[in-house]
């Protein structure tokens, strides 16, 4: 049978360790969703067997446990603290070397070897969030070349979302959880009786060479449409929303709304949000030198706009209240970042509401702060 | 020149001179040839000290020489301080140029206005060379300069050169013992109607940010359009390339849609309490 774009392809649960082998014999790191320490995280994996097979998540506001599934499914939880951006924009990396010599030093650029990755299980709203992320490394004035080429060589198996979670609002977004496009593979994951399988739809033709070495066959329209049907279970289920409209203009105008100073009296201006946002990108340029004085290195490591030093000048900082930097981070993701790169920076994932020690909820704030037909807030 | 932004190319001290008590200029010229890159009046570069760390100062020379990159910086942080000490033949890392710069082909044929604070008139030297060396291009060119005291006025040797070909003013905020016959006051106070044409100017103003925003205040009081007025913003910049995220203002990166702004473009952000 031949594969075109437009075919939907069944692989069986039994066959889908044919994809990790696949994978494995072009070269590529396979990194997955796994189970580490009570989260599903992502790391590098060898085998299907490592998935989070009958595992599942529950999410709320500052809340994340892990519990057992009555089932073997091996996609059915939602995202987790991680995002893939720990693959294509590490969270550290060393730039170059310098070593003092003769005549004053010299600069030798790291040579970084780069990954190639298959990421497998990647939710629509991380795919948006990856498009998001090439528009600031890839598509400026400046190329990020260390990005680029991670992000060049990478395979994306992505996977349509079969139940959402308290947390998440990608529709609202307007960025899932239906797998649209960036994509090399996409599967739905479908449970019926005793049946287990994958649709599998493709994006690319690395895509469909791939999926010439895996056992499959092609999908029958009732299977076609289950898959179909768990999608909009999720779309159904969708744990919050979030009223975008004029949203971008309502946060500038509201600069001064009574919110913000309520909100920074619960913020820990800790920057787990901005750790586990798959879109945040900010960094800290730093120079380290060793004992001896005669090797400096460059380190890139994220950063955040939750600390004092981002925005320090001149023996101060610009941001120095918690307020303000709360009013930035959060203005940036849904407002400004669209005057920079064109989107929201915000996908709807909802990690910032799960891992923010306080659960402060993203959605309840600009409810709050962009309320057209509440004026008491404003001071 | 290396393709990777933010890989130093290596430079040697060819000068160092001290313009006042903390402030001095550096020329540096490349290790290896070709390495100068032109650049516009108005935009900085990345500084790299070995084993100290790597600061953003703006170019204060002349764009049209091409032998030498030279540099004014105040001592006034670790890495700036740490450069103090450079002696001549000693190396710097230097990356860029970065930024946009001041409109200086919008301006021909107007008036023209610029307004430095302290250290703000190193970024805008590079301005005044190119207005001397193009001197028929603009109408009436005025330079006025404030400082905290004459102690700390820059590139005192250059003024008599500079007031053969334009309207050059100075003032000190304080000038109290007796060692200064000039102007004392704000340098806002210096703005007098007879040197430009509100509908006919170009001002690019470059200092401190409340003395950037009192001459705005005049300026626009004067009834010079805001499309007009140029300055100079400064933010925490790391990267210089719009990566790392730290030099944001409102919807603008500092270092790649500045430092140099049109102050309409950012009026809505200017002096806007911890944005």
């Amino acid at each position: 049978m031949s594969i075109s774009f437009s075919s939907q392809i069944v692989i069986e649960y039994q066959h889908f360790d044919q994809l990790f082998a696949a994978l494995s014999e072009l070269g590529y790191k396979i990194a997955a969703p796994t189970v580490r320490e009570g989260a599903i995280v992502y790391d590098e994996v060898t085998s299907v067997h490592e998935l989070p097979c009958g595992w599942t998540d529950v999410q709320n506001a500052g809340g994340y446990e892990l519990q057992k599934r009555a089932d073997n499914a091996l996609f059915g939880y939602n995202v987790g603290p991680h995002s893939w951006k720990k693959f294509l924009h590490p969270p550290s990396l060393k730039l170059w070397e310098a070593q003092k010599n003769e005549q004053g030093f010299e600069i030798c650029p790291e040579v970084n070897e780069v990954p190639r990755y298959a990421f497998i299980g990647v939710r629509s709203c991380e795919l948006h969030a990856i498009k998001i992320q090439d528009r600031v490394f890839m598509e400026g004035p400046y190329v990020d070349s260390t990005y680029e080429k991670r992000r060049k060589e990478s395979f994306i198996v992505a996977v349509n979302c079969g139940q959402a979670g308290e947390t998440c609002f990608c529709s609202s977004m307007n960025t899932g959880p239906q797998v649209s496009e960036g994509f090399d593979l996409a599967l739905s994951e479908v449970m019926e009786e005793e049946k287990h399988y994958f649709v599998v739809s493709v994006g690319s033709i690395e895509g469909q060479a791939l999926l010439e070495k895996i056992v499959h066959r092609e999908a029958r329209a009732e299977e076609i449409q289950l898959a179909m049907d768990t999608v909009d279970e999720a779309r159904e289920q969708m744990g919050r929303s979030v009223d975008t409209f004029n949203i971008q203009s309502l946060l500038i105008d509201n600069h001064d709304h009574a919110r913000w100073e309520e909100v920074a009296e619960r913020c820990l201006s800790c920057g787990n949000c901005t750790m586990v946002c798959p879109t945040c990108f900010c960094t800290a340029v730093e120079d380290v030198t060793d004992l001896t004085g005669e090797k400096a290195q460059r380190v890139r490591r994220w950063d955040s706009c939750f600390t004092m030093d981002f925005s320090y000048l001149h023996g101060g900082s610009v941001r120095s209240s918690v307020k303000s930097r709360y009013r930035q981070w959060l203005t940036h993701k849904f407002s400004t970042w669209i005057d920079q790169f064109g989107s929201s920076g915000c996908v709807g994932c909802g990690r910032c509401i799960t891992w923010c020690p306080v659960g402060i909820d993203v959605t309840e704030e600009i409810t709050h702060i962009c309320d057209k037909d509440k004026n008491d807030g404003i001071t | 020149m290396r393709s990777d932004p933010m890989c130093p190319n290596i430079y040697t001290v060819e000068k160092m001179a001290y313009d006042t008590h903390d402030t001095f200029t550096l020329e540096l010229v490349a290790q290896q040839e070709n390495q100068i890159v032109s650049f516009m009046p108005g935009q900085f570069n990345m500084m790299y000290l070995f084993g100290v760390g790597e600061v953003p100062i703006s170019i204060s020379g002349d764009c049209e020489r091409r032998d030498a990159l030279t540099h004014t910086i105040r001592a006034v942080g670790t890495v700036t301080n740490e450069m103090s000490k450079l002696q001549v033949g000693q190396h710097l890392g230097i990356r860029g140029p970065y930024g946009s710069y001041w409109p200086i082909h919008d301006a021909t044929g107007k008036d023209i206005l610029l307004i430095a604070g302290g250290i703000g008139l190193a970024p805008l030297r590079p301005v005044i060379y190119h207005i001397i060396a193009n001197r028929s291009s603009y109408n009436n060119v005025t330079v006025l300069y404030g400082a905290r005291s004459c102690k700390d006025l820059l590139y005192q040797q250059q003024w008599e050169e500079w007031q053969q070909s334009l309207n050059f003013k100075v003032t000190v905020d304080s000038g109290s013992n007796g060692d200064w016959n000039g102007h004392v006051g704000v340098v806002t106070n210096l703005i007098t109607r007879k040197d430009f044409a509100p509908h006919n100017v170009m001002v690019m103003v470059c200092g401190p940010e409340i003395m950037m925003h009192f001459s705005i205040r005049e300026l626009l009081r004067r009834e010079v359009k805001m499309d007009d007025i140029y300055v100079s913003m400064e933010r925490n910049m790391q990267c210089a390339v719009g990566y790392c995220g730290h030099c944001q203002y409102g919807a603008k990166f500092v270092c790649k849609d500045g430092p140099v702004f049109c102050y309409a473009d950012i009026q809505d952000s200017f002096r806007k309490r911890e944005l």
